[in-house]
C-alpha cells in the first residue's frame, strides 16, 4: 500500500483516513483478509501499537471486523462502503468548499465554478 | 509498575550533573523515545540501566531488579559505538550469544545474516562499517527479551541502513517488551515510536505518547524537539 504522512497529525488517524481511501476506492478488495498487524505496520513503517489502534477504530466504524482464528477481515457490506464513499466525498467536498471560501467566492460562485469545469471537462473529453 | 522504574536517579561526573533527580516509568510493549541533544545524559542512563555505570545516587530497576545478573539476562542493549571483537568471525559471535544468553534466537540470527549475504566465515574486523554495524543490531535483536536498550542505532548511517535498522527492530522486537531508543535525529525514528521522553541537562522535561503530542501541537515530534531544545549549541 501506498502510505503517505504528513507532519503534525496523529499517525493513527491518517493510517484511518488512508486505510478508509483504500477501502473506498477498492484498493484494498471488499472481503478480503487484511495482513496482520505487524506486518501491517512495517509496511507503512509505524509503531505496532499504532497500527493496532487504527484498525480497532476502523472496526468500529464497522470497515473491518475480526475473526477469531483467522484474522482481520475487510467488509463486503455494500450499505457501510456506500456510506464510507458518501462520507469520504462529503469531506472532499467541504475541504473544497472552504479553500474556495478562502479565496472570497460565495457559495453560488463556487457551484457556478464547478459546472463551468465540468463543462470544460465534457468538452475535453469529446474531442 | 513499570518493567523499568528510575526514582530519583542521579549520576554526577565531578561537579556536573549527567543526571538529575530523574523519575521514568516505561511500560512493557512499548518503543519509547530517549530524545535530546548530545550530552543531555542519555547514554548515562543506559549505561547504568546496563550496569556499567552505578548511580551516584537514587535507584534504576529493570523487572524489580537493581542492574546485575537477573537484569542482564532479560535486557538486550546495543551499545553506541561498536562492541563486537574484531579477531572474531560472524559464526563465533553467534555461537557466542547463543552460549551468553538464553534467550537468543539464533535461526532468527542466521536468517537475517543470510538475506543481507554475509560470510559466516568472515572475521568481523572485515565487514565493512555498514555490515559491522547491522551485525551488532542482528545479534541484539536476535534475542527474546524484556528489554531493549538502543543507543544511538541509526548515527551516521545512510537513509537505506536507516530503514533496514528500523525494520529490523519492528519486526523483531518481543510484543511484550520494551523498547528504549535514544537518538538526536527525531525526523528518522519518530513514526515508529509509542512515547517520548525528552531529556535536557540530566533532567527530563516530557513524557508523553507521540501520537497525543503530535495532536495538541499540531507539529511533529521532530519539530516540537527542536522548538523545545532552541539555543542548544549541539543541535
Amino acid at each position: 500500500m501506498d502510505w503517505n504522512f504528513k507532519e503534525g497529525f496523529p499517525i493513527y488517524k491518517q493510517i484511518v483516513d488512508q486505510m478508509s481511501q483504500f477501502i473506498a476506492s477498492g484498493a484494498i478488495k471488499p472481503g478480503g483478509r487484511l495482513a496482520s498487524v505487524r506486518e501491517l505496520a512495517l509496511d507503512a513503517g509505524v509503531n505496532p501499537n499504532t497500527m493496532q489502534r487504527a484498525l480497532s477504530e476502523l472496526e468500529r466504524h464497522g470497515l473491518l471486523h475480526s475473526e477469531r482464528t483467522s484474522g482481520r477481515f475487510i467488509t463486503d457490506d455494500e450499505n457501510v462502503l456506500k456510506k464510507l464513499r458518501s462520507d469520504l466525498s462529503m469531506g472532499y467536498i467541504e475541504e473544497f468548499f472552504i479553500n474556495l471560501e478562502k479565496l472570497g467566492l460565495t457559495n453560488e460562485e463556487i457551484v457556478w465554478a464547478v459546472t463551468d469545469y465540468a463543462k470544460q471537462i465534457a468538452v475535453k473529453k469529446g474531442e | 509498575m513499570g518493567v523499568i522504574e528510575c526514582r530519583d536517579l542521579t549520576r554526577k561526573f565531578g561537579r556536573t550533573d549527567a543526571l538529575d533527580s530523574v523519575n521514568l516509568s516505561i511500560e512493557s510493549g512499548r518503543i519509547v523515545g530517549l530524545l535530546g541533544p548530545n550530552g543531555a545524559g542519555k547514554t548515562t542512563m543506559i549505561k547504568i540501566a546496563n550496569g556499567l555505570l552505578k548511580p551516584t545516587s537514587g535507584i534504576l530497576t529493570i523487572a524489580g531488579n537493581k542492574p546485575g545478573k537477573e537484569t542482564k539476562a532479560v535486557t538486550a542493549y546495543l551499545p553506541d559505538r561498536e562492541f563486537l571483537p574484531g579477531y572474531m568471525k560472524v559464526k563465533e559471535i553467534v555461537n557466542m550469544y547463543s552460549d551468553f544468553f538464553g534467550d537468543f534466537r539464533r535461526d532468527k540470527a542466521e536468517d537475517m545474516l543470510a538475506e543481507l549475504g554475509i560470510d559466516p566465515g568472515k572475521r568481523f574486523k572485515n565487514l565493512s562499517k555498514g555490515n559491522r554495524e547491522k551485525v551488532q543490531l542482528i545479534m541484539v535483536m536476535s534475542r527474546e527479551a524484556e528489554v531493549y536498550f538502543l543507543d544511538e542505532p541509526i548515527a551516521g548511517v545512510d537513509p537505506a541502513a536507516r530503514d533496514y535498522i528500523l525494520h529490523v527492530i519492528i519486526s523483531n522486537y518481543n510484543e511484550n517488551a520494551a523498547v528504549v531508543i535514544s537518538t538526536h535525529l527525531i525526523e528518522d525514528v519518530e513514526n515508529i515510536l509509542d512515547e517520548v521522553v525528552f531529556i535536557r541537562n540530566g533532567r527530563i522535561v516530557l513524557h508523553d505518547n507521540a501520537d497525543d503530542l503530535r495532536a495538541e501541537r499540531g507539529k511533529s515530534i521532530d519539530k516540537i524537539f527542536r522548538e523545545d531544545f532552541k539555543w542548544q549549541a549541539d543541535l
